[in-house]
């Protein structure tokens, strides 16, 4: 199997091999790359679904040995979950009542988050580098959209959002989650949570050679919930009116029902 | 969620409406938001499981030709405006982030309102009973500045010439309530109807209740179709077991006396609306919250 996988990416990376080479009189320095596999591109979702790992394997070709055999490279995968505007609401007293006050919408943040990287991000690359690209629970991109005042409360939003998300268990980590399996192949774990959004994933790794960003390389992958819940809650967004129509014949029908088998005269 | 638990709460409910009189609309939609269901569900879940609890008594009313057809289609048309109108207003107030709070505030006025009421009426009955004086009752035909409205029409079957304009009034109140409460508003337009309205109480159920479940229907296709919030699996566990706790809440009300009944159910009523407005009042573990705004479906 580990063979197999091997003569694979082998193949992959002579595929790959000329057009790295027609540019490497230009920019000698950059000349690592990645590539990642999965097992299937979709996984189907029972409702009985507790949470799973899902595991991905790749390789950094073109690497340099001497920088390698030091440990200066370090791979971090994420996989982002579909992408909403998602708003946060903060209560405030009012008259006594707790009430949503003030809000922010961050522009197409991803619902679930789930980092593993060859030690802790932040440790990899500077801040501002992993700000650039999104990578690193405290890194993704979160922008606000629509009035935000003078912006002083933008962190402070930000930071609400990625507790919830955390302590809902959407956004995880795993600071030795990838591993080394040979020289440049490499494993990588991700975990899918128990309440997985359903959509379209994507699985992202990103290669950093001494703190500096090289390349990255993506992969979708859809998460499909399956079983007669999903079915009727699909059922609900496809064909709403007939949903509804469907809800009150059922409740007519109960109550017709009822009337005959409980008739007194 | 547990289907016992839910299966409980509807057999409780229906048992409690059988033994009242009463639709359980109110009843339902806070006991779901209790048990974490989102408001947003809860209401249009509600909706739905009013028209099966009204449907068998309807049938009973219309075998029986104790409706107002003619009254009841006014009613209903004010009906159909109001749930429009509540279906709306349930959208923006939703976008505005304040539906859950609307939904919560609205009961506590609702069910404190009626609680009161109902309380104050029964134990006056109560001391009346026990001095063995006789009920006070107003004398029908009686009439108040309603009845001075222009636009009146004949309503055959109630024996009665009124304005349509204090019954749409009434239907479009009733049909806000509807959409934004998840109830069928009966235990309103009952008290309505007869004190304000001076409709005989002969046909006054049966006609509520035929406005009733025409409103609730609309509302469910219509909740369905906006904010897609009708659960079918819950509303469905919801009314079966509802319609069979009815029949044993019947049986169970038929042997107890109605003052004392109505007292009961007053202190529910009001147990059940202070709860929800200790909700509004206790500190929140979390002041942040998270929604999404659905475009990604």
């Amino acid at each position: 199997m580990m063979r197999l996988a091997r003569t694979l990416l082998a193949a992959l990376a002579l595929a790959s091999a000329a057009p790295v080479l027609a540019q490497e009189d230009k920019r000698p320095e950059i000349t690592e790359r990645l590539e990642i596999g999965i097992s299937t591109d979709e996984i189907a979702i029972s409702s009985d679904f507790r949470g799973a790992d899902l595991t991905i394997f790749g390789a950094i070709e073109g690497y340099d040995p001497n920088l390698l055999a030091q440990r200066k490279y370090d791979i971090v995968v994420a996989l982002e979950g579909p992408k909403d505007d998602l708003t946060v609401r903060r209560k405030e007293r009012v008259l006594g009542i707790w009430v949503n006050r003030r809000s922010m919408t961050f522009e197409l943040a991803p619902e679930s988050y789930s980092l593993s990287s060859t030690r802790n991000v932040d440790d990899i690359a500077p801040a501002a580098v992993l700000n650039s690209i999104g990578v690193g629970l405290q890194h993704i991109r979160l922008d606000p959209i629509g009035y935000i005042g003078d912006g002083s409360n933008i962190s402070e939003f930000r930071d609400a959002f990625r507790r919830l998300k955390e302590t809902g268990g959407f956004y995880q980590r795993d600071p030795g989650g990838v591993q080394f399996i040979s020289a440049s192949l490499f494993k990588a774990t991700v975990r899918l949570p128990a309440n997985v959004p359903n959509g379209t994933h994507v699985v992202r790794a990103h290669l950093f050679r001494d703190g500096v960003f090289i390349s990255e390389k993506a992969l979708p992958l859809r998460v499909v919930k399956t079983g007669l819940e999903q079915m009727i809650s699909n059922a609900a967004y496809a064909n709403p009116v007939s949903y509804g129509i469907l809800a009150v014949i059922l409740a007519a029908l109960t109550g017709w029902i009822a009337s005959i088998v409980f008739r007194k005269d | 969620m547990n289907i016992f638990i839910i299966l409980g709460m509807g057999a409780a409910v229906g048992f409690l409406s059988g033994m009242f009189g009463v639709g359980g609309g109110f009843l339902i939609t806070p006991l779901l938001i209790f048990y974490n269901i989102p408001p947003i569900v809860a209401v249009a879940t509600g909706a739905n499981q009013v028209v099966a609890s009204s449907i068998s008594g309807a049938i009973t009313h219309f075998r029986r030709g104790s409706l107002d057809i003619k009254l009841g289609t006014v009613l209903l048309v004010g009906g159909l405006l109001g749930a429009t109108a509540g279906i709306w207003l349930f959208a923006l107030l939703r976008r505005l982030g304040q539906l859950d709070l609307v939904i919560s505030l609205l009961y506590v006025v609702l069910l404190g309102v009626v609680g009161v009421l109902m309380l104050f009426e029964s134990v006056n009955a109560l001391r009346r009973a026990a001095k063995n004086q006789p009920v006070n009752l107003r004398k029908p035909g009686h009439h108040n500045w309603v009845h001075g409205l222009p636009l009146k029409m004949r309503f055959k079957k109630s024996k009665i010439y009124l304005s349509v304009i204090p019954v749409v009034v009434l239907g479009f109140a009733i049909g806000v309530l509807t959409s934004i409460m998840g109830v069928g508003g009966g235990f309103i337009m009952v008290p309505a109807m007869i004190y304000l309205l001076r409709i005989p109480t002969n046909v006054v159920v049966g006609t509520s209740l035929f406005q009733i479940i025409f409103v609730t229907a609309y509302t469910t296709v219509m909740q369905a179709a906006t904010n897609n919030s009708v659960d079918i699996v819950l509303a469905f566990i919801l009314m079966v077991a509802g319609v069979i706790g009815a029949q044993y809440g019947v049986r169970v009300g038929q042997r107890l006396r109605g003052e004392q009944l109505r007292a009961l159910l007053a202190l529910l009523v009001l147990a059940v609306g202070l709860r929800l407005a200790v909700d509004l009042v206790v500190t929140p573990e979390d002041f942040y919250s998270i929604v999404s705004a659905g475009t990604g479906r």
